[in-house]
């Protein structure tokens, strides 16, 4: 890891706050030094020809050169291994950076507006982003984002962990990090998003764990947890008349280990019950159909609120 | 230089297609594609005079001087736009192929004209009309959202004016698929007797490939636009998840028109230096195939890589994965072409005239900017950059220090046939100086600013980020006094410049064997080809 820091460019990154930095850091001193390398190539190259072979009479006579097979094949076919080189390295640090790992200490949802962040924790604790109320994390543990936006398409950002996923309207994206220790970082919006953009810029404050737990239990801001609140809510809409929630089989599939499962469509496709599917399933269930079941669920698009919905996926989450 | 055998030939009869006709309505009616080419030319500078202004505009701001901000946020997100939308829409794409294509491509291949010079004529006013709806949107409903419109701040949080703007771009894509398939058609059927497929310059290849992008792409932008008007007129709701939309969408449909259109931007200022490198190395090409081909390989490769601009954007972690594969083969055949370039050189007898020293900028900065989409094609790496200014450094480095150092050197290289004049060439080479040293100063600490994570289209930062802005501040007025230089340049040389003979730089391509400038219908006899473009023995 030590030659890394010899670049000076690499001293420009933000503090490495997490494992994940560290690595990418590593594959951005490699593509310095690569791309130094080949400049030095390139550019020296042609500046020592530019020399050796700057006119200097006007009878002088260029050489004939048309072509040179093996020269070509070379300087295609080193600079193309390079390259897949860089893609694979690039690719395992990519699939680190969007698969949180299973035990995640914190599960947040984060909801972006014009110009502001809000958070809601899994008992119901709610803030409103500002200069005074950071995003509160454990330190050393997992912690999960899931990204939504009211309005326009918005940014999460957080230079020291080298880490951004957008908040896309009508869709839930999700974002995770592990801070190693403890410390405010900054979170930018990039993703343009009219006049305050570069305004939107909140903290996130890694605690220690033990200091977490005591935070996240005390005074709790919310009445209920979203997952108690999505249990009315599912009593309220009768879901539970074609969704049982101890396994058995009703009209629909039922709720119990639903979470994280594999579903098989009536289609033939497949696809992972995570957030983003259960939300579409809430809202257009006929979008995935699963497999052995009738299209018999109602639309609820336009008569659940983004919190709604929310508050149902976290009670759906708890029926384990 | 010129070779006294191509004096005689033609004569010095005055009769050229400058004063073919007489008075302006003989311009604004011509189907004379040198002529086109020239009203292009004046009216893709006044767009960069425009757009240059809002750049300085957006830099001195970010430079903090004063204690009060230069502008207001909202002004400042319009100036960007503005910036944005003029330089991509009416500057980089249209130039080269629009001024110096039209100019150069029927010269270069011993015909006439374009093979529809009536079609060419409309091109030109298709591109004005555009121009104009578009630049209604400055005095009108002014608009704030980035030249990329994305939905679904484009369509339900900003004002009317995105569809005045929308639909300029649109109308302007008319011209610039018009243009193309002139284009096409000329290459394919108004070649002169013995120019094969494998005997037609590289500038030729490099126009042929963009064409064929502009014929298959831009109706893809053009559909998007419309889609965008429908949805904030009609509210259809294709983009709007309030209406069971999809807004990112519109990130695929536009990319897959924008990605391509990178390379309706770099294709043709790589045919540029192609002719430039072998002209002032006055050395056959090498490798002619290899470049040939390669501008093919890029445009076809341009369709398939449209994805890596939405890393981040909620497309799968799968889809992510494949875009970086697929543009990962965008940097072989470029790294061909610029090998190709540098072996040209080798045992060439080099010169060092205004026109190579911009050839020489672009190979400086082209690979800059090429090295550094490196980074950017790495998922992994792509992340922690995305939307910062290490992008903002890489495009420029890219559309400015590529297309438009390629544009400069073209302009010098054919300005003698242009106008039968020569430009100073202390003039140039001062103009050179400045844009280059402008230029590195501007954005090069703009990839350090991207590294330390300064997120693009701020109009405020934080204190850390302040030294390296100024001083790419003080970069952008090298830019702009180096571009104000060839300006003057190029108007002395218009004005007072020395008598050009038919070849000055001892160039072997068809343009140089006809008169400076040359008669209406370019030859007095039609050429005959007899070798390959560049054969210099």
């Amino acid at each position: 890891m030590s030659w890394s820091s010899l670049i000076p460019a690499t001293s420009f990154m933000p503090i490495q706050a997490t494992e994940i930095a560290k690595e990418v850091d590593l594959l951005y001193a490699f593509l310095i030094i690569a791309s130094l390398v080949s400049f030095v190539i390139l550019i020296g190259g042609m500046t020592w020809f530019l020399i050796k072979f700057k006119r200097t009479s006007l009878d002088q006579k260029s050489a004939y050169i048309t072509h040179n097979n093996f020269a070509e094949f070379l300087w295609s076919f080193i600079p193309l291994i390079i390259m897949m080189g860089i893609f694979y390295w690039g690719m395992v640090i990519f699939e680190k950076l969007r698969t949180p790992p299973e035990d995640i200490a914190a599960e947040i949802h984060v909801t972006a507006e014009q110009w502001a962040w809000t958070y809601r924790y899994a008992n119901g604790k709610e803030f409103y982003s500002s200069a005074n109320d950071p995003l509160i994390v454990p330190a050393g543990k997992a912690t999960k984002l899931i990204l939504t936006s009211k309005d326009v398409i918005h940014s999460f950002y957080v230079p020291a962990f080298r880490t951004k996923q957008d908040a896309v309207p009508g869709k839930l994206t999700q974002l995770w990090f592990e801070p190693k220790q403890a410390g405010e970082y900054i979170v930018f919006c990039t993703e343009y998003c009219g006049t305050k953009h570069s305004g939107m810029m909140i903290k996130i404050k890694a605690i220690p764990s033990e200091e977490y737990a005591a935070w996240y239990h005390a005074e709790k801001k919310g009445a209920d947890s979203p997952a108690d609140l999505g249990k009315t809510l599912f009593a309220q809409k009768a879901c539970a008349s074609c969704h049982s929630i101890d396994g058995s089989r009703i009209v629909g599939p039922t709720m119990k280990g639903l979470f994280g499962s594999g579903r098989k469509f009536a289609d033939g496709s497949q696809a992972k019950a995570d957030e983003n599917y259960l939300r579409e399933s809430i809202l257009v269930s006929s979008a995935k159909i699963v497999e052995g079941y009738p299209p018999a669920m109602p639309v609820f698009q336009g008569s659940l609120s983004d919190e709604e919905v929310a508050n149902l996926i976290e009670y759906i989450k708890s029926i384990k | 230089m010129s070779s006294a055998h191509t004096k005689t030939e033609h004569g010095h009869t005055d009769h050229n297609y400058l004063n073919h006709g007489s008075g302006i309505w003989s311009w604004m009616t011509t189907l004379d594609h040198k002529r086109i080419g020239l009203m292009y030319f004046a009216t893709v500078a006044t767009l960069f005079l425009i757009g240059g202004f809002f750049a300085l505009g957006i830099r001195l701001h970010l430079a903090k001087f004063g204690a009060e901000p230069l502008l207001d946020p909202d002004t400042y997100n319009k100036f960007m736009t503005f910036h944005g939308a003029i330089m991509v829409f009416m500057v980089i794409i249209p130039g080269i192929p629009a001024f110096l294509g039209n100019f150069v491509l029927p010269i270069q291949l011993g015909a006439k004209d374009v093979a529809f010079p009536r079609l060419n004529l409309a091109s030109y006013y298709v591109f004005i009309a555009g121009a104009l709806i578009a630049a209604s949107s400055m005095v009108f409903n002014q608009v704030d959202t980035g030249w990329t419109f994305y939905t679904p701040y484009s369509t339900s949080k900003t004002s009317n004016g995105v569809i005045l703007l929308v639909l300029g771009a649109f109308t302007m894509g008319f011209s610039s698929i018009l243009t193309g398939l002139n284009f096409i058609v000329t290459t394919h059927k108004l070649r002169a007797p013995g120019m094969t497929m494998d005997r037609i310059p590289l500038m030729i290849w490099a126009l042929y490939s963009t064409s064929i992008i502009q014929i298959l792409a831009t109706p893809i932008l053009a559909i998007t636009l419309l889609l965008i008007g429908a949805e904030k007129t009609l509210g259809v709701g294709i983009f709007d998840p309030d209406l069971g939309g999809d807004p990112v969408l519109f990130q695929h449909f536009f990319w897959f028109y924008s990605h391509p259109a990178v390379y309706i931007m770099i294709l043709p200022a790589m045919g540029v230096i192609s002719e430039l490198i072998t002209a002032f190395s006055k050395k056959t090409i090498f490798g002619y195939r290899a470049i040939a081909y390669s501008s093919v390989a890029i445009a076809a490769v341009s369709f398939l890589v449209w994805g890596h601009h939405m890393f981040v954007s909620g497309q799968s972690t799968l889809a992510g994965i494949l875009f970086s594969l697929i543009t990962m083969f965008v940097g072989v055949p470029t790294a061909i072409k610029l090998f190709n370039w540098i072996s040209t050189m080798y045992r060439g007898t080099v010169t060092f005239d205004a026109p190579m020293l911009f050839a020489l900028g672009f190979m400086f900065l082209f690979t800059i900017g090429g090295l550094t989409g490196v980074f950017l094609a790495s998922t992994g790496m792509d992340v922690h950059f995305h939307d910062t200014y290490f992008v903002v450094a890489h495009f420029h480095y890219v559309m400015v220090g590529g297309t438009l150092m390629a544009l400069m050197g073209g302009i010098f290289y054919w300005f003698p046939k242009m106008f039968g004049k020569m430009t100073s060439d202390l003039g140039g080479r001062i103009s050179w100086v400045l844009i280059f040293t402008g230029f590195n100063v501007t954005f090069f600490p703009q990839f350090v600013l991207g590294a330390m994570g300064m997120p693009r289209r701020y109009f405020d930062y934080l204190p850390e980020y302040t030294n390296l802005n100024q001083i790419s501040t003080i970069g952008s007025w090298l830019i702009g006094l180096g571009f104000l230089v060839g300006l003057i340049t190029i108007i002395h040389g218009i004005l007072k410049g020395e008598k050009a003979s038919d070849n000055p730089w001892g160039a072997k391509t068809l343009e140089w064997q006809t008169s400076s400038p040359p008669p209406h219908e370019n030859f007095t006899t039609t050429p005959t080809v007899t070798a390959g473009p560049y054969d210099f023995r």
